[in-house]
């Protein structure tokens, strides 16, 4: 029975997003936070109050990671998994703290005291291991740390009250260029776009060159033309989910430049004609949202935001809605799925999010870096952007660096710039491989160092890691198979099972169980998935491992299990095993394994 | 007069209606097209990927491609084929198909489609998962083992029945075919065996109990024709 107490709590979470059914993610992230899961007699309100089925109340929470169906915990703690946080000793810290907790990844500790337990990168790479608490995001966490804050959890000490600098987050601007060094007065890029004209500012905006700087590189001009010609209602949405393991820019422009984000989206919505912006943040970054809630704030003060903005005679404001933990969500039409409150399954396209995006209406949707750059081409003109650069890639971009080199942090560097020049200046000179643009991009080796980061060439989001002589690519391709296999989000066929084979056989041969068979077959399935997938996620989750396999053979046959082409999958124990245990049979299997039954009997 | 809309499939011309989807426009014309989410009478779902077919050289799902005028359209080319293959072994790994033993063989589109595939093995390591059954229903069993997360009974139950009984929940390979009750299961729910969405489970997935045997095995359907003569039997 549904206590009282408890649907009181529902209801005032429920008001606090004017019982919105396109709010229900954001609704079930409160309940989260103040429960410690999302119970179900709180799945049967929700979806009695809203009006939704409760399958895809259900659904939400089953999808979103960091909606759980049991209690986590009072201390849940997440840490950080990606290759640049295994470098740094993530997996190490992480283990011993389950060690000194006394619990398993994933599992709550039965007295209810904690839940430990790794997430897809959390985008602090270059101050790893980095992890979240009670979802504060923690820095630097070392093996000295973790004892301590064994110690704090035994205790019972409030999260509140633990030592402050855990939780400090650099900035690590290594390099800046225009992007970082230009500081919008909040409202000068509009008044400058009211005054050219907002036609005219579109105009510019299309002469800059500016490309999406997510990594698919879509003029952003014409992607605004495009909404401009559309008749109807218009929305922009901001894609802030960064989840691309090792990218950590669009954290840096949240934490220093959201008035040029936030204006960039403002430019957008008065030419195209929108009346509401979404920013739409990764849950990871929740730690940022007050800060950011005030830059709204003292925007719509200024009346930047809201009713007749700048004496424009138009209507603008920006709302802000949190991910849940879903890389997924960082692909455009499974964002707008998210934001409309459902799990985040990728749209059929046509037709494209221009034409029919959120609430089935023209949307205009570009990363971080696009806006803020936008907002700033809009205050300097078209010229200013494109003269940096290269011919068919413009401007600046931000590259976040991590892994192996002395200097990592943020880079601003035009575009076209080599790998080499680029590890020179982040002290990687040491590199044997480098990843760009994160498990989903590219893996380049030492030969092909000379080769450009640009949407020409390299194209990144902005992930960069850096790997040396003492890094295993056999492995180091396994971890990206893992990250696809958990985050792909099941939709089609070709992704949901193609990334759990890939997954299978990368472990099978970072085990050294593999064999010549299986390289073909990572091969054939590799080739099969990218072309099949839906969407974006699974036509680059076999890169990693087609690439390593191709410039770095040598790692591959290290690996191989020796005069064996073939070792079968099929393994006949772990088969009959659970049959064995049913059955309360635990007699071997005499006919196989003979001579070792009877040597240890 | 302006011109027909028309595009080739397999080099022979198919018209087709502005909108329409390639998919739909072959299946009008009586060319089948191998497909297991899509199902002409419902809005396109595109998530099975069977139906994918080279267009102008570039693959994509026929089911939620538009068809354009003079497009090239190849579909039983052995690179589509082959790849075609790989997704219906990767199906049949995925669950727990023991057609020997099933009730719906011979029926079964997943089947038919393995046969008509040229299928020998199923190539991949198998998963085994354990997944739930649901009897609860007096005359409805869901057998999830046998369910390939088409969600045409999802969408036969929107569409057609007015109901929502069901839904898909749950991430990645977790992905799973959900009812739509606060016990979730079947019973508490307002499905009865003449609804729509009990007729378009393409496997074994959805039944009816006490029919399983009135046709004999050896004289059903897919065991008297293959699936490219027989596809449109049930739509
Ligand atoms: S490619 Fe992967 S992530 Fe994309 S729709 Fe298919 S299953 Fe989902
Ligand atoms: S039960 Fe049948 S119709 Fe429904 S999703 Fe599963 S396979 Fe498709
Ligand atoms: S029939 Fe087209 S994707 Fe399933």
């Amino acid at each position: 029975m549904v206590s009282t107490w408890l649907s009181a709590t529902l209801y005032d979470i429920a008001a606090r997003y004017d019982h919105d059914r396109h709010a229900l993610l954001q609704m079930l992230r409160a309940v989260q936070a103040a429960r410690s899961c999302v119970p179900e007699e709180a799945i049967q309100f929700f979806a009695r109050h809203l009006n939704v089925p409760i399958v895809e109340v259900r659904g939400c929470v089953e999808f979103y990671s960091f909606l759980h169906a049991t209690p986590r915990g009072q201390y849940d703690i997440y840490f950080s998994d990606s290759p640049t946080d295994r470098m740094a000793g993530s997996l190490v810290a992480a283990e011993r703290l389950a060690a000194r907790l006394g619990v398993e990844f994933g599992v709550p500790r039965p007295d209810g005291r904690v839940t430990l337990g790794l997430t897809s990168c959390t985008g602090h790479c270059e101050q790893a291991p980095a992890g979240l608490v009670n979802r504060r995001v923690f820095t630097r966490m070392t093996e000295d740390r973790v004892d301590r804050m064994a110690d704090l959890i035994e205790r019972g000490v409030p999260v509140e009250q633990w030592p402050e600098v855990w939780f400090h987050v650099e900035n690590s601007i290594r390099v800046s260029g225009p992007t970082l060094e230009t500081h919008v007065t909040p409202g000068d890029a509009l008044r400058a776009s009211l005054v050219r004209g907002l036609p005219q500012t579109l105009d510019e905006v299309e002469a800059s060159g500016l490309q999406g700087r997510g990594g698919a590189g879509f003029p952003v001009g014409r992607k605004w033309r495009g909404a401009y010609e559309t008749r109807g209602i218009h929305y922009i949405t901001c894609n802030a989910d960064e989840g691309e393991p090792g990218t950590f820019k669009d954290r840096i422009l949240l934490a220093g430049y959201a008035d040029e984000l936030f204006e960039g989206m403002t430019i957008a919505g008065l030419i195209v004609g929108a009346e509401k912006g979404y920013l739409y943040m990764r849950g990871e970054y929740e730690y940022m949202l007050s800060g950011l809630q005030e830059v709204l704030a003292s925007r719509r003060e200024a009346g930047l935001l809201g009713e007749d903005v700048c004496g424009s005679g138009q209507n603008f404001d920006i709302i802000i809605h949190l991910g849940a933990g879903a890389y997924v969500c960082g692909e455009q039409s499974a964002l707008l799925e998210s934001l409309e409150g459902r799990r985040g399954i990728p749209r059929i396209r046509p037709p494209s999010a221009v034409k029919k995006g959120l609430f089935g209406q023209s949307t205009v949707n570009n990363n971080v870096e696009s806006f803020v750059q936008a907002a700033q081409i809009a205050l300097m003109g078209g010229a200013w952007f494109a003269d940096l650069g290269e011919e068919k890639s413009r401007g600046t971009k931000l590259l976040s660096v991590a892994g192996d080199c002395t200097r990592p942090g943020i880079y601003e560097l035009p575009l076209g710039v080599t790998v080499r020049e680029l590890l020179e200046r982040c002290g990687g000179s040491h590199a044997k491989a480098v990843q760009v643009g994160g498990a989903a991009g590219r893996t380049v080796g030492r030969a092909e160092f000379e080769r450009h980061i640009s949407y020409a060439d390299l194209a990144t989001g902005g992930s960069i890691m850096v790997f040396d002589e003492r890094r295993d690519m056999v492995d180091l391709a396994r971890q990206f198979a893992h990250f696809f296999a958990h985050e792909s989000c099941g939709f089609c066929t070709p992704c949901r099972v193609g990334t759990q084979m890939l997954q299978h056989y990368a472990d099978k041969l970072a085990s050294c169980q593999g064999s010549r068979h299986d390289l073909a077959q990572i091969r054939s399935i590799g080739q099969m998935v990218k072309g099949y997938a839906h969407c974006g996620l699974g036509e680059t989750a076999p890169n990693a491992l087609l690439d390593t396999l191709e410039r770095f053979p040598e790692e591959y046959e290290a690996h191989l299990l020796p005069e064996a082409d073939f070792v079968p999958d099929f393994d006949l124990d772990a088969a009959v095993s659970e049959a064995r245990a049913l059955t309360g049979r635990d007699d071997r299997l005499h006919q196989l394994e003979h001579g070792k039954v009877e040597a240890e009997s | 007069m302006t011109e027909r809309n028309t595009f080739t499939l397999d080099g022979e011309e198919v018209p087709f209606e502005p909108g329409q989807s390639i998919m739909n426009a072959a299946l009008a014309a009586g060319r089948y097209i191998p497909h297991l989410c899509h199902n002409p009478e419902f809005r396109p779902h595109g998530s099975c990927k069977l139906c994918t077919v080279k267009v102008n050289g570039w693959l994509g799902a026929s089911c939620t491609t538009p068809a354009t005028k003079g497009a090239k359209v190849e579909s039983e080319i052995p690179e589509v084929q082959e790849g075609r293959r790989a997704i219906v072994q990767m199906l049949f790994i995925e669950g727990n198909h023991f057609c020997p033993f099933c009730v719906k063989s011979g029926d079964c589109r997943l089947q038919a489609i393995a046969y008509h595939l040229g299928m020998e093995g199923s190539h991949l390591p198998h998963r085994f998962p354990s997944r739930q059954l649901d009897a609860s229903h007096p005359d409805v069993v869901l057998d999830r083992d046998r369910c390939i997360a088409c969600n045409l009974c999802v969408r036969a139950s929107r569409e057609v029945d007015g109901k929502e009984v069901f839904g898909l929940t749950g991430r990645g390979v977790e992905t799973s075919l959900a009812v739509n009750s606060p016990s979730g299961l079947l019973k508490d729910t307002n499905l009865e065996p003449g609804d729509r969405a009990m007729q378009v489970c393409p496997t074994g997935a959805l039944m009816l109990k006490r029919h399983g045997y009135e046709t004999p095995i050896g004289e059903r359907r897919f065991d008297q024709q293959a699936i490219e003569a027989a596809w449109e039997s049930d739509y």
